[in-house]
């Protein structure tokens, strides 16, 4: 770690005020952020803890619609996302407790690990990123490996969450990290089903179109039955082959549409 | 009813309260006036000529004491390699320099190539970012058989290849093993690989090394599992400091698993620099440096034939190895895939013809060295893969096949060279067999697969030679050093006493068992006696805790020392009571005059001791304390039966681990819940390299799981609750406790299980699947069940 500034907001006026600064960087709950400090791999100057902002925590619930603070940790939406269950279980099942009880959801979006879980929900949830200063559709926001529409400085304040009819997150993990070696979120609304895949794709978390077809006209695993998945744009390392990836794609979709509730 | 005292009962572990208090005391809580804080410098790349290391700017900064490099060590010694192979010519092997800072080359990701000493570890990190370093990149050794061919890049320029040593066991049968293979009714051939494994002990390595100029004396803290071997190597052959002007001390060591065995050249520098700049110099290995400095484990490509007549007898085995070294010796690295592999491929069987080939080879990685079991595991997944693979081949029950080849009469001479004093293999795996519920395999199959699950089952059996190990033998064998241990019982005038142990004992609950041992013998509670280890200035010797050696060696050497003591004390107590020696009689902590009423207890006996005032000064001198070195007359051979069921998710390649049931023969037991621990603990390391963990170097040998993120330890959802069973007892005929080792059974006997079993989930499903390389990770069971 080199030696940095820390400062504690405690509105997020003064957060963004304070991430002006040359070299400043938000800090969620840290547990991407202090590992890569740790290893001299980032070296901001001051770092803006969102961690004493109230108005950024917390779970609410508005007729259709779940929102989460950007500074609501893991654990918070396991344990208060209940109108949501799929969202729940997802975050229920994210690291471990200690990274539960630190981890944010703001820093999850705004890091957009291509192995990530809460980016899946995000996109198939269709939800929307509320920042300190626009309102960002999930179709938009996502932008690659570790890319976010996000500009320097913005904050994520709240992300909203329309609560489809069914849905589920299945997670096929990698044995070492446990984050998602491919993950699956299906969301079946009135209009339509969204289908997003996360850990599988060089391009980062996106949506499966065909799946969505398919499952809108028929939302059972047996309509994903003709569809295949080409192994060729997949992340391919230790743990799985870019057609293995591929494979997994779809036997998670199926799994999620027979679990989703 | 089960003892609740002495030999047999399971006290809890005392150690256990200040480890789970955060009470211990382990390295890096060490912290000194003046101390200084050493980073390493280390190399980024596999291989490469290192043209020019400037530190001009590095040392101009702030905090900066000293700034080390290669060339401060050129007139210092090496780091040894403690056993030297003689190969198949009769020629010693390749032995390489390997220095405590790189010189003229770095040879793996890792390689230490400067060290910052400073104020504090920040400032010491600081610098060594400022350090120049000019390194020409070579093409990267990493592939063995890649390496040894002709004009392969050479890892050590003046060497005159890149092979170790070629090594022929027996070599004599080589020619009779080649013609009973050639001639057998049926030949199973399998080429396998023993994955590389970092064995990530819970604390990583740390290094603490004292000057004190007033008397010209060094002392080394260090994060080892046998203080006196590293004070005999770094003293005599890197540093050249006499043994009393040297002092070692490991105190609590948060797990080694063979990797805190070795000696390393952050040891040596710490020690060095602390003299160098008169200030206390401390290392505090991160994970990340662990993952490429400390040694790694396993790491052999074999290829393994084993003849069959035609009554399914085994009739000959042939194994050929390539075994990695690394880039330098470690300093049991040329042992373990020879000695501590081919004197165990006879196993559990009558084979009557066994060869070994061994290639050692040096690549662009970090050394390997011994992982728990060290050779025995590599042995046993070989053999009992290629019995598992010739049932499945010949359509026979494979714990049939085993039983009709086991060997049945003990002693038993095999033809490796050791011999085994007892066994009764047929116990354990009729243990196995009950424990197991093999007889339920089929109904919980037929769960399984309603589910959408394959299940698969599969077992084997391990022989392991530890408690190592006679010197006399070992001495022939190459080995640098004797391998006997001592213990001296130091009787306080109260009773008490403290036992001075040269095992090490750094998770094995040496503290709760040993004093069980002397309790025993004396008839004392167990409270009235410590254990003093990890210390060279309070510890008269010792070679140190690994091979299964601590119990059956050490153990020995103190109950040579109690016996001493209860001799002396006998006398004593014959004098208190007006007695003859030979009638005194020691039960319960009293002394008793054989036939009479009259006794006199352990403590006034012990008191008499110290104050001498009525005592037989003229025959025994005062006090009581008695030191006995032990020397094993062979090794001892623990062996059993395991078993294991896996559920396969055939759509995802998962394989999950259901049920493990171990049956263990490890002669006489002291404490059975220590002994189940030790169990459990290495069948989860054998879940862990067979299904999880792969140390995996790409082409230009970087280290591809150098983190958590990519190297897969298990965690407690990864295994399943064992039923493990060491009722099946044949004491050792040759030490005084009749004990013969447990540390590192379940480590060499659950590998082949679980892969047997995940053959067996995936032929259930009709995937004509007769092998899988470790770890059998989800997509590589996928890819092989695809075809
Ligand atoms: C052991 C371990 C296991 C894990 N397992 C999983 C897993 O299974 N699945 C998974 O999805 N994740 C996993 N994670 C990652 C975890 O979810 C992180 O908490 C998360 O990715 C980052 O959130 P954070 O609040 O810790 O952000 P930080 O680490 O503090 O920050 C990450 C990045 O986001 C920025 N940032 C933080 N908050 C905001 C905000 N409100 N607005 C704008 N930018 C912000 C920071 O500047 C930084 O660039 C794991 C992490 C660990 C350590």
């Amino acid at each position: 770690m080199y030696s940095f500034e820390v400062e504690r907001p405690t509105s997020v006026a003064d957060a963004a005020a304070a991430l002006g600064k040359d070299e400043a960087q938000a800090l969620g709950g840290g547990q991407t952020l202090i590992p890569t400090l740790k290893q001299r791999l980032a070296s901001p100057s001051v770092l803006v803890s969102l961690a004493g902002i109230a108005d950024i925590k917390g779970v609410s619930v508005d007729g259709g619609t779940v929102t989460i603070g950007g500074g609501t940790t893991h654990g918070v939406v396991a344990a208060e996302a209940g109108a949501y269950p799929a969202l729940a279980a997802l975050a229920g099942n994210i690291g471990d407790p200690a990274v539960r009880n630190r981890g944010t959801i703001g820093g999850s979006l705004a890091n957009n690990d291509p192995s990530a879980c809460y980016p899946s929900a995000a996109l198939a949830s269709g939800a929307t990123i509320v920042t300190n200063s626009r309102e960002i559709a999930a179709d938009d926001y996502f932008q690659g490996l570790f890319e976010t529409a996000l500009e320097e400085g913005e904050i994520v304040i709240s992300v909203k969450f329309p609560i489809p009819e069914a849905a589920s997150y299945q997670k096929f993990e990698q044995p070492a990290s446990r984050f998602a070696l491919v993950g699956v979120y299906v969301a079946k609304f009135a209009d339509g089903v969204r289908v997003a895949v996360t850990g599988a794709s060089e391009g980062g978390v996106y949506r499966w179109s065909e799946a969505e077809a398919a499952l809108s006209g028929n939302f059972s695993a047996d309509a994903l039955d003709g569809l295949t998945v080409s192994g060729d744009d997949m992340i391919s390392d230790l743990h799985g082959s870019g057609d293995y990836r591929a494979h997994l794609v779809k036997v998670m979709t199926k799994r999620a549409v027979a679990a989703a509730s | 009813m089960p003892k609740d005292h002495g030999i047999g009962a399971s006290p809890k572990r005392r150690e256990d309260v200040r480890f789970l208090t955060g009470t211990g005391n382990y390295t890096d809580d060490i912290n000194v006036y003046g101390q200084t804080y050493v980073y390493f410098l280390r190399s980024d790349m596999a291989h490469g000529n290192i043209k020019n290391i400037d530190t001009a700017a590095a040392a101009a900064m702030s905090g900066v004491v000293r700034i080390f490099t290669g060339a401060d060590f050129e007139g210092v010694g090496g780091i040894p390699c403690g056993w030297q192979i003689t190969d198949v010519h009769g020629e010693p092997m390749q032995e390489p320099a390997h220095p405590v800072l790189a010189i003229g080359k770095v040879r793996h990701v890792g390689d230490p190539i400067a060290a910052v000493v400073a104020e504090s570890l920040e400032e010491a990190r600081n610098a060594a970012e400022a350090i120049e370093v000019d390194i020409e990149e070579l093409p990267a050794v990493v592939d063995m058989k890649a390496a040894l061919e002709d004009g392969a890049t050479k890892v050590h320029d003046d060497l005159a290849n890149n092979l170790c040593y070629e090594w022929g066991f027996v070599e004599d049968n080589r020619a009779a093993v080649d013609e009973a293979i050639k001639n057998a009714a049926h030949v199973t051939t399998l080429e396998l690989r023993n994955n590389r494994l970092v064995a990530n002990p819970m604390e990583p390595r740390v290094a603490l090394g004292q000057y004190n100029r007033a008397d010209d004396h060094s002392t080394l803290h260090t994060t080892s599992q046998n203080p006196h071997v590293i004070r005999l190597l770094m003293g005599a052959f890197v540093l050249g400091i006499p043994e009393h002007k040297l002092t070692v001390i490991a105190p609590d060591v948060g797990g080694g698993f063979g990797t805190k065995i070795f000696h390393y050249a952050e040891e040596a520098f710490c020690t060095f620099a602390a003299k160098a700049c008169n200030r206390p110099v401390k290392w505090t290995s991160s994970r990340s440096e662990a993952f490429i400095s400390d040694a790694h484990g396993r790491d052999h490509v074999t290829k393994i034939e084993l003849a069959l007549d035609a009554d399914n007898n085994f009739t000959a085995l042939r194994c050929d190895t390539y075994a990695n070294m690394g880039a330098y010796l470690s300093t049991f690295a040329s042992s373990v895939p020879t000695w501590l592999h081919g004197t165990l491929l006879a196993a559990n069987y009558k084979t009557p013809l066994v060869y070994t080939n061994v290639k050692a080879v040096f690549t662009n990685t970090v050394p390997v060295d011994a992982y728990r079991g060290a050779g025995r595991p590599e042995a046993t997944f070989q053999v009992e893969r290629v019995v598992d693979k010739a049932a499945r081949e010949l359509g026979v029950d494979p714990i049939a096949l085993r039983r009709q080849n086991f060997i049945t009469e003990f002693p038993y001479a095999t033809p490796v060279a050791v011999e085994y004093d007892t066994g009764d293999y047929n116990a354990t795996m009729d243990k196995l067999e009950v424990i197991a519920d093999i007889a339920g395999f089929k109904a919980r199959r037929a769960e399984s697969e309603k589910k959408g699950m394959l299940r698969g089952f599969g077992v084997n059996c391990y022989i392991e030679a530890c408690g190592i190990a006679p010197s006399n033998l070992v001495g022939q064998l190459g080995a640098r050093a004797g391998l006997y241990d001592a213990a001296t019982v130091r009787v306080n005038a109260t009773g008490s006493i403290s036992v001075m142990v040269g095992a090490h004992s750094h998770g094995q609950g040496h503290e709760t068992a040993f004093p069980q041992v002397v309790a025993e013998m004396i008839g004392i509670d167990e409270s009235q006696i410590d254990i003093v280890h990890g210390d060279t200035s309070k510890v008269p010797f010792g070679m140190g805790t690994y091979g299964s050696r601590s119990l059956a060696v050490c153990g020995s050497a103190m109950v040579r020392a109690t016996e001493k003591i209860i001799n002396k004390a006998k006398k004593i107590a014959a004098h208190l009571l007006e007695a003859a020696d030979s009638d005194i009689e020691l039960k319960d902590g009293q002394f008793s005059v054989a036939g009479t009423d009259k006794s006199v207890a352990w403590g006034d006996v012990t008191l008499a001791a110290y104050v001498p005032h009525n005592y037989p000064l003229e025959d025994i001198e005062p006090g009581l304390e008695e030191t006995a070195f032990y020397d094993p007359a062979n090794f001892t051979y623990p062996s059993g039966a395991y078993c294991c069921e896996v559920e396969l998710d055939p759509e995802t390649g998962k394989v999950t681990v259901e049920r493990f049931s171990a049956a263990d023969d490890f002669g006489n037991i002291v404490n059975p819940m220590i002994v189940s621990g030790q169990v459990h603990g290495g069948i989860g390391q054998g879940i862990g390299q067979a299904l999880l963990e792969n140390a995996a170097y790409d082409e230009n040998g970087q280290l591809l799981s150098a983190s958590y993120m990519d190297y897969a330890m298990p965690r407690a959802d990864d295994v399943p609750f064992y039923a493990v069973d060491h009722s099946a007892c044949t004491p050792c005929t040759h030490n005084p406790l009749g004990v013969k080792g447990c540390g590192e059974a379940g480590a060499i006997g659950s590998p082949p299980a679980v892969i047997n079993a995940v053959i067996d989930a995936m032929q259930s499903g009709g995937h004509n699947v007769t092998h899988i390389d470790m770890p059998a990770s989800p997509s590589r069971v996928w890819e092989a069940m695809k075809g």
